[in-house]
């Protein structure tokens, strides 16, 4: 998606660097959170920072903008050691950082946002005229398409980033971290975001860009560094960086068998049969087949309908027409119940909103789909479902401390394997996938794509809708390709072809038609 | 650094018996967040006022909390899955003055209780229908039912008070089993009943499923429609069982019965630390609420205190009670 973005400005002329961090420590109740970590900056690249959740990157960057104080080490700027001990010192020093919540103020225009609490005035009064002209100017010199006197819950959320972006540059900051800044875009909003990068690298600002995803890093970063554990683990210039390697410097192990699905040549009878399903607004009639042991990959841009097909076949919403056939038997499916009831199962793709109950226990959680099977003229026995429970606590390799730990106090990692223990448990036929990994690192990643294929050899049939391209072509042993409500393509690896990006990218963005036509 | 994703825990972290009885640890906590101020309000009556420690009083205290705890018990399960139910008092009122209209009927006095309770029931369905099926806010409906429900209670009624010097089931009201008021068996064996349901079958479990993520809950397959319908009927039922009792104790019924008595039960509710948002919250925690209420009521009663000035201090007591909860679980957390 983002992959023609090269970095347009090589860097072997890089002098001295703007920011230097030196033998930094942190403690949070006695457990090391940083140990001995050091990071070296310069004017004008990106610098990618990576490492799995809780490696330390936010607590790092925490300390760098004066929300945490180290408890050892040095902060150098321009080469001079510079006390950060508040977010005011990091802000004179030039350090900004664009948290993932974005810190703005919905209701007030974009040009007071950006002069929020360095408000200009003159005598007594503001000095709206002022504040509009210099929001006008540091906008324009971020190509934005918006105007200092809209208000800012009118914009998108990459233009909200972009007003963050706005304030910075107003406070004359060298210094931008940015924490996963496109974890909520879409891909056309995540490459004016790109460009934004691009130009603020052109006019000589540092960034430092922290992701999961690799393609992004591959595409914007001049030099990655990686923590794993608390500690500094090294850092790759541009020319020697590979998948591979960072996987290995941030997992701590070789990862060659990244997705270690083996894409059978046979698989077993057809087990789902959608037929023509629609809901009369975001899926057009729609046809599909699964077979058994077979993992089908639903890619398709944000928006192209890929959720909503995926819950109509599931019974989460109503549908207009069409039919749902498992094993040649037409099922009546009104309600997600039913769809459970013969096997069918769906993991959806926001786990907070959509899929825990986060309150409730782990044991609970992974059990609610199962209860009654432990349950005698609707008496739990909770016994049985602790055993339940813990098994698949050992299936999933899920780290808790115990079984009656909340899921809020869970990382997302774990969170999302709890969710798939639950699904797992109803011993599925048909298993809907949304979103698998999103939001989780790389070591939970690599353990859920574990899980899904080990369902598949089991014979699970498995139909997988992700927007992560790599997870998509690894996984799948099929690929269909979602386009405003339409399955526009259909991608085999028969004869041991390969599937590329391209390809699928082709079929997503229409590109497809338009050669064709 | 809070997530230490990688490495496994130490095994013995995993022994199901130490997390069994850290629950139970748990657990304790939470409901004796306000044990301690029942406590305390207890002993300050006993200082101040020699008739308040007493068995008789203790027993009395009981009698007098036994219809908010019903209400408050069917309130828990309402607003355990984020709901709130307003019509109770209202319903109250009809079922009483039905039951005693039935009891005065020659043939069918012995169908006095059943009609109460149906009628109960069917109010609380009724809610829960509006609720569940129209997607209407619980607050708007209970509302207006709390309204109308009031005014069909003094309808029924025929504008005055019903009675009947030979009720049948004045036993409720005035009898004792054992050394307990019938009342206070009635009282506890719901909060036992409610209690068993919460905490041992797959519908308690579903009840807090519902509160905790609604959304959720529909996509594990659980019919969120049926659940709400229970606990609107649940609801209803004790309501129902309320003016049973209320009236036995009267030997009459007015529509003007149970005018508020929704007031005490969601304070007791709340007091017992269970979440306004749903999902969060005990039926024994509920019990140690309405207990704080009655005791209240009658160590103020006792000290001879002006009606008036027992609202306000009434009203005190609960924000200083949950403020204090809250403030202890915040440390907690």
């Amino acid at each position: 998606m983002t992959a023609h973005l090269q970095p347009s400005v090589p860097h072997s002329s890089i002098a001295t660097p703007v920011l230097e961090m030196r033998g930094i420590k942190k403690s949070f109740y006695g457990v090391p959170a940083l140990q001995n970590v050091d990071l070296t900056i310069y004017l004008g690249e990106v610098h990618a920072l990576m490492g799995e959740n809780g490696a330390g990157k936010s607590t790092l960057m925490k300390i760098l903008a004066g929300a945490y104080v180290a408890d050892e080490g040095e902060i150098r700027i321009d080469g001079q050691p510079t006390r950060i001990s508040n977010p005011a010192e990091a802000r004179q020093a030039g350090i900004t950082l664009i948290y993932q919540e974005l810190n703005v103020a919905p209701n007030l225009t974009v040009a007071e946002n950006i002069f929020m609490g360095s408000e200009l005035s003159r005598g007594q009064w503001l000095d709206r005229d002022r504040m509009v002209r210099e929001a006008e100017r540091v906008l324009s010199s971020l190509g934005a398409s918006f105007t200092p006197q809209d208000i800012v819950s009118s914009l998108s959320i990459a233009e909200q980033q972009q007003v963050e972006i706005a304030r910075a540059l107003k406070d004359s900051s060298r210094i931008l971290v940015m924490d996963e800044p496109t974890a909520a875009l879409s891909d056309r909003e995540t490459e004016r975001l790109f460009e934004v990068i691009h130009r603020l690298r052109t006019d000589g600002i540092a960034i430092v860009y922290i992701s999961h995803r690799m393609e992004e890093v591959y595409a914007l970063a001049n030099r990655v560094s990686v923590l794993r554990d608390g500690q500094y683990i090294g850092s790759l210039p541009r020319d020697e960086l590979s998948a591979d390697r960072l996987v290995q410097m941030m997992v701590g192990r070789q990862m060659q068998d990244f997705y270690t699905h083996h894409h059978p040549a046979q698989f077993g009878p057809v087990v789902l049969q959608v037929r023509n399903i629609s809901d009369g607004r975001k899926v057009k009639p729609t046809s599909l087949e699964l077979r058994a042991g077979e993992i089908v990959g639903l890619a398709g841009l944000v928006g192209a309908g890929r959720t909503e097909l995926s819950r109509l076949i599931f019974g989460a919403d109503p549908k207009t027409s069409g039919e749902v056939i498992l094993n040649g038997k037409l099922l009546h499916i009104g309600s997600p119940g039913d769809a459970i009831a013969v096997g069918i199962g769906y993991v959806p793709e926001d786990r907070k909103d959509q899929g825990l109950f986060l309150e409730m226990s782990a044991r609970k959680n992974i059990a609610l789909n199962t209860l009654q099977e432990d349950a005698r003229m609707g008496i739990v026995n909770w016994r049985a479902v602790g055993r339940t429970a813990s098994t698949a606590v050992e299936n999933f390799n899920i780290r808790l401390a115990n079984l009656e730990i909340r899921a809020v106090d869970l990382s997302g990692g774990n969170q999302q394997k709890l969710l798939l223990a639950r699904w797992l448990a109803i011993k599925p036929k048909v298993l809907l996938l949304d979103e698998p990994t999103r939001g989780v690192d790389i070591g939970a990643k690599s353990e859920i794509y574990r899980i899904i294929s080990e369902m598949a050899e089991r014979g699970v049939a498995i139909l997988m809708v992700s927007s992560e391209l790599p997870e998509v072509i690894g996984l799948s042993d099929r690929i269909l390709v979602m386009r405003e409500g339409q399955l526009v393509g259909e991608l085999n690896r028969t004869n041991g072809k390969t599937i590329t990006q391209e390809d699928i990218m082709t079929y997503a963005t229409g590109a497809a038609e338009v050669t064709t036509s | 650094m809070s997530q230490t994703d990688i490495r496994p825990l130490p095994r013995s972290d995993r022994n199901p018996a130490k997390s069994r009885q850290q629950r139970g640890v748990k657990e304790f906590l939470q409901v004796a967040g306000i044990l301690p101020i029942l406590v305390l309000i207890c002993i300050l009556f006993s200082v101040l006022s020699p008739n308040f420690p007493t068995t008789g009083n203790a027993v009395n205290i009981l009698r007098q909390a036994s219809i908010n705890i019903v209400l408050a018990t069917g309130m828990t399960f309402v607003i355990l899955t984020g709901g709130i139910d307003l019509s109770v008092g209202s319903v109250l009122g009809v079922s009483a003055v039905v039951a005693v209209l039935v009891s005065l009927i020659p043939a069918l006095g012995w169908a006095a209780i059943p009609a109460a309770l149906l009628t109960g029931l069917l109010l609380g369905l009724l809610n829960g229908a509006l609720i569940a099926l129209l997607d209407l806010p619980p607050f708007i409906v209970t509302l207006g039912t709390l309204t109308a429900l009031r005014g069909s209670a003094y309808l029924v009624a025929n504008g005055t008070t019903v009675i009947n010097r030979d009720l049948n089931f004045a036993w409720i009201g005035n009898n004792y089993l054992g050394p307990f008021p019938w009342l206070v068996v009635i009282a506890l064996l719901t909060v036992l009943a409610s209690w068993f349901i919460l905490k041992r079958t797959v519908l308690g479990v579903q009840i807090y499923a519902v509160g905790g993520n609604q959304r959720a809950a529909r996509l594990t397959g659980i019919k969120v429609n049926r659940i709400l319908l229970f606990v609107y009927g649940a609801s209803g039922l004790l309501a129902g069982l309320c003016g049973i009792m209320s009236a036995s104790r009267l030997y009459s019924a007015t529509g003007l019965l149970g005018n508020g008595y929704e007031l005490d039960a969601i304070a007791a509710v709340i007091l017992g630390g269970t979440s306004f948002t749903g999902g969060i919250g005990t039926i024994s925690g509920t019990l140690l609420g309405a207990l704080i209420i009655a005791v209240l009521n009658n160590g103020l009663t006792l000290l001879n205190m002006s009606y008036f000035w027992q609202l306000v201090v009434k009203g005190l007591v609960i924000i200083a009670a949950v403020t204090i909860d809250r403030l202890r679980q915040r440390r907690n957390r």
